[in-house]
C-alpha cells in the first residue's frame, strides 16, 4: 500500500523529476507526467494522482525504500543492497554484462518468498519486513550457507552484528581464524531481520573491507598492488620479501590464495604484466593485493628459499617415498582429522607415521647424509 | 559525517591480542559520538591498507592504538594508509608530543586527521594511575608505595624509552608515590631488578603495553620472580624479595584508555558534544 508519507515524498521529489528503477514522475504546468516501464507516459493531474499510483504502488514503495530508507548514493552499501536483490547498479553495468538485473516487479514477486544471494560462505536473503501489505521496506537474514536446509529454530540466532565478530574468530575446531576470507566459517548460527545498515555491518565483521573492493572492482576502479610492488613497500623484518624468487611466489599463491584457503578471488600478479600460472579463484570479492598474512609467511619463505640444495642419500623402500608423499599430503590438505585411528592403509596415518620414525629416524629426524660429489 | 578509525597491531597467532582494541572501540560506539568507528589492523583483518575506504564519512580521525611514536606510527601507518605528502616533522614532535596533522590520503576523497598515538597522550599518565588504585583497591594510593612504570625498550627505534620515561616523569610530579621508576624489559633500568630501585615495601608495577600477552603475562612476571612458572599464575601482590609488588595487566586494557582516545579526536577538532564532558573524574567517559 502506497501510504500518505510516501505520496507526500514522492511529490516534494517530483518536483524535481523523478526517474527511478522504471518509475518516471515529473511535474508538470497541468498537473504531473507519469510513466513506468508498464504504462505509457500520460498527464495526470493532482486529484487523480493518488488513484493512478494505486497500480504501481510497487514503483512508489520501491523508490521510496531506496531514496529514502537506503539513500546513500553511489555508497558500496547501497550497491551491495541492490546487488542483494538482483536490482540495476548505476555506473557498474558496463563492467559486469554477464548480469541481467530484474525488474521492480519481478523483484516484488520474488520478495516475498525472500531472495537469496551467497557472498562467501554466507547467504543472504532479502524479504519484505510485511508480507501482507508489502511497504517497500525491506530486512535482511544472513546465515552459513551450509544452514541453508536447517531450521532457524537449531540455529543460535542474533540481531546484533556485533556477534559476528565472535563467529568469525574461531573454526569449528575453536582454532583462531587470522585469515577471515579463509573458507573456515563456522556454522550454526542466524542472523534475522537485519536493516539494511546492520546487514552492511555484520558482513563487514564477517569478511572486512569485501564489500568496499566488490563496488571498487564493479565500478573498473579496484587499485590493484601486484606482488613485487607490494613486497617492495615492506620494512623493517619485511623488507626482504622482495627477494622472493618468481617461481617461489608462483609456489606462495597455489599454498596460499587458492579458493580451498581463501574466498577472494586473487586480482594481484607477480607484476602488472606478468600474470601468475596458479588460477586466481571464482570469488564474489576480489583480492586487490597481497595480504598480511602472505606477506609473512613470504619472510619466511624468502629465508628458506636464500638456502642452497643439497643431494642427499637416505635408504627408504618405495613405500616408504610414497608414505613421506601421503604426509605432506594430509597436512596440506588438513586431512589429518579425518585419518581413521585404526586405519593402517593410509599413510598419514598415526601408528604409520610412528612407526617410520621409529625405523628410520636419527637423533636429528630422517638419517640423511650429504651425497659426495 | 566523522569517523575513528582505530590503528591497532593486531596478531596473527593471537586471537586476544585485538580485544582492547575492540573493547575501546565498542565502548566509544555507545557513545555515538562518531557516525562511525572502525578498527584497523596490521596484522588481522581489516588490514591497515582497505580500512578508511569502508568508511562513508568525510572526515576520519585515525588514532594509533600504540605506546609511542615511532616506527609504527610514523613509518607502517602512514604509508599503508597512503597518506600524501607524509613526514614525520609535520608532527612536531619532540618524541612524546604529536598531537595531530592534517591529511589526505591516495585511494579516498577523505580528510584524514592523524593523530599521536595513545601512550603518548597526557591523559594516559592518569590512566596507569587509576591502574594502581585498582590493583590496590585503594584509591588514595601512594603513601609508602612506589610505582614502577614498565616498557619493551628498544626497539626498531629510541622512542618507546621516552613514552615511558615521559609518564613516569609526569607521575613522580605529582608527589603521590613514594618513588617512581621507568623500567625496562630489555634494556637498563631492568625490570628483573625492580626490588633494586624501591625502597618502600609496596611496589605496582603497571606495564604500559596495549595488550597482555607473552610479555606482560609470561615474560615480566617470571623475570621479577612473581612466579617460577607464568602458567601457575602468581599473586597480587606477590611477595619479592621483603617487597611486595603489585603487579597489574597491561594498561592498555583500562578501560579508561577508550577516554584517551576521544581525547585524541577532541585534540584534533572531532565534534564529541558534551561525550568528553560528560566523563570528566574518575568515573569513564565511556566504558561500564
Amino acid at each position: 500500500m502506497v501510504g500518505r508519507i510516501q505520496t507526500e515524498a514522492l511529490l516534494e521529489a517530483a518536483s524535481e523529476g523523478i526517474d527511478f528503477d522504471g518509475l518516471r514522475l515529473e511535474e508538470d504546468v497541468e498537473g504531473y507526467l507519469l510513466e513506468t516501464p508498464e504504462r505509457d507516459r500520460m498527464l495526470i493531474d493532482e486529484d487523480g494522482l493518488m488513484d493512478a499510483l494505486e497500480p504501481i504502488e510497487a514503483y512508489v514503495t520501491n523508490w521510496a525504500y531506496w531514496q529514502r530508507s537506503v539513500s546513500g548514493d553511489g555508497t558500496a552499501r547501497r550497491a551491495f543492497l541492490r546487488w542483494c536483490e538482483h536490482a540495476p547498479i548505476p555506473d557498474t553495468e558496463a563492467a559486469n554484462p554477464t548480469e541481467e538485473p530484474l525488474s521492480v516487479p519481478e523483484r516484488y514477486d520474488a520478495l516475498r518468498d525472500g531472495i537469496d544471494r551467497t557472498w562467501g560462505q554466507l547467504a543472504i536473503t532479502t524479504r519484505f519486513v510485511d508480507l501482507d501489505e508489502p511497504d517497500g521496506e525491506r530486512v535482511y537474514d544472513c546465515w552459513h550457507v551450509d544452514d541453508a536446509d536447517t531450521d532457524v529454530a537449531d540455529l543460535e540466532v542474533y540481531d546484533e552484528p556485533r556477534a559476528a565478530r565472535e563467529i568469525a574468530t574461531t573454526d569449528a575446531d575453536g582454532r583462531y581464524r587470522p585469515l577471515k576470507t579463509a573458507p573456515t566459517l563456522d556454522s550454526g548460527w542466524a542472523f534475522t531481520g537485519l536493516s539494511g545498515s546492520e546487514l552492511l555491518e555484520t558482513v563487514e565483521y564477517f569478511y572486512p573491507a569485501t564489500t568496499a573492493n566488490w563496488h571498487r572492482e564493479r565500478r573498473g576502479d579496484l587499485d590493484v598492488d601486484h606482488w613485487l610492488e607490494t613486497a617492495t613497500r615492506q620494512t623493517g623484518i619485511y623488507d626482504v620479501v622482495d627477494e622472493l624468487p618468481r617461481e617461489a611466489v608462483e609456489w606462495m599463491a597455489e599454498a596460499c590464495c587458492v579458493d580451498s584457503q581463501c574466498l577472494r578471488r586473487r586480482e594481484w600478479h607477480y607484476e602488472e604484466d606478468d600474470e601468475l600460472d596458479v588460477p586466481s579463484g571464482e570469488g564474489t570479492f576480489p583480492c586487490r593485493e597481497p595480504c598480511s598474512l602472505v606477506i609473512a609467511a613470504a619472510r619466511k619463505w624468502t629465508d628458506l628459499e636464500s638456502e642452497t640444495e643439497t643431494t642427499y642419500e637416505l635408504e627408504l623402500t618405495r613405500s616408504e617415498l610414497n608414505q613421506l608423499s601421503a604426509l605432506i599430503d594430509a597436512v596440506a590438505d588438513d586431512r589429518l582429522e579425518e585419518i581413521r585411528e585404526a586405519d593402517i592403509y593410509e599413510g598419514a596415518n598415526r601408528y604409520r607415521a610412528r612407526y617410520l620414525r621409529a625405523k628410520r629416524f636419527g637423533e636429528d629426524g630422517l638419517d640423511a647424509r650429504e651425497r659426495e660429489h | 559525517m566523522q569517523a575513528l578509525v582505530i590503528a591497532a597491531h593486531g596478531s596473527h597467532l593471537n586471537p586476544n591480542a585485538s580485544d582492547p582494541t575492540y573493547a575501546h572501540a565498542d565502548a566509544i560506539r555507545e557513545t555515538g559520538a562518531f557516525d562511525e568507528v572502525r578498527e584497523v589492523f596490521w596484522k588481522e583483518e581489516p588490514h591497515f591498507r582497505e580500512g578508511i575506504r569502508t568508511l562513508e564519512a568525510e572526515e576520519v580521525f585515525v588514532v594509533p592504538l600504540f605506546i609511542s611514536e615511532g616506527y609504527f606510527t610514523e613509518q607502517v601507518i602512514p604509508r599503508e594508509l597512503r597518506f600524501e605528502a607524509w613526514d614525520p616533522e609535520l608532527w612536531e614532535s619532540d618524541g612524546t608530543s604529536a598531537s595531530t596533522v592534517t591529511l589526505e590520503a591516495t585511494d579516498v576523497e577523505k580528510t584524514i586527521q592523524y593523530c599521536g598515538p595513545v601512550g603518548t597522550h597526557d591523559a594516559m599518565t592518569d590512566v596507569i594511575v587509576k591502574r594502581a588504585e585498582s590493583t590496590t583497591g585503594d584509591p588514595d594510593v601512594g603513601d609508602r608505595f612506589g610505582l614502577a612504570v614498565v616498557g619493551h625498550g628498544t626497539e626498531r627505534n629510541d622512542t618507546s624509552a621516552e613514552a615511558i620515561e615521559y609518564h613516569a616523569r609526569r607521575i613522580d610530579d605529582l608527589d603521590r608515590f613514594e618513588a617512581v621508576e621507568a623500567l625496562y624489559m630489555d634494556e637498563e633500568p631492568e625490570v628483573d631488578d625492580v626490588t633494586d630501585y624501591f625502597e618502600s615495601e609496596d611496589i605496582v608495577v603497571v606495564p604500559l603495553f596495549i595488550a597482555d600477552g607473552y610479555h606482560t603475562q609470561e615474560d615480566i612476571p617470571e623475570d621479577m620472580g612473581l612466579t617460577d612458572d607464568y602458567r601457575l599464575g602468581w599473586d597480587v601482590p606477590a611477595e619479592v624479595d621483603g617487597h611486595r609488588i603489585w603487579y597489574t595487566g597491561a594498561v592498555g586494557t583500562e578501560e579508561l584508555v577508550a577516554d584517551v582516545i576521544l581525547e585524541r579526536t577532541a585534540d584534533a577538532g572531532a565534534d564529541l558534544g558534551d561525550v568528553i564532558e560528560a566523563g570528566r573524574g574518575d568515573t569513564p567517559i565511556v566504558g561500564d
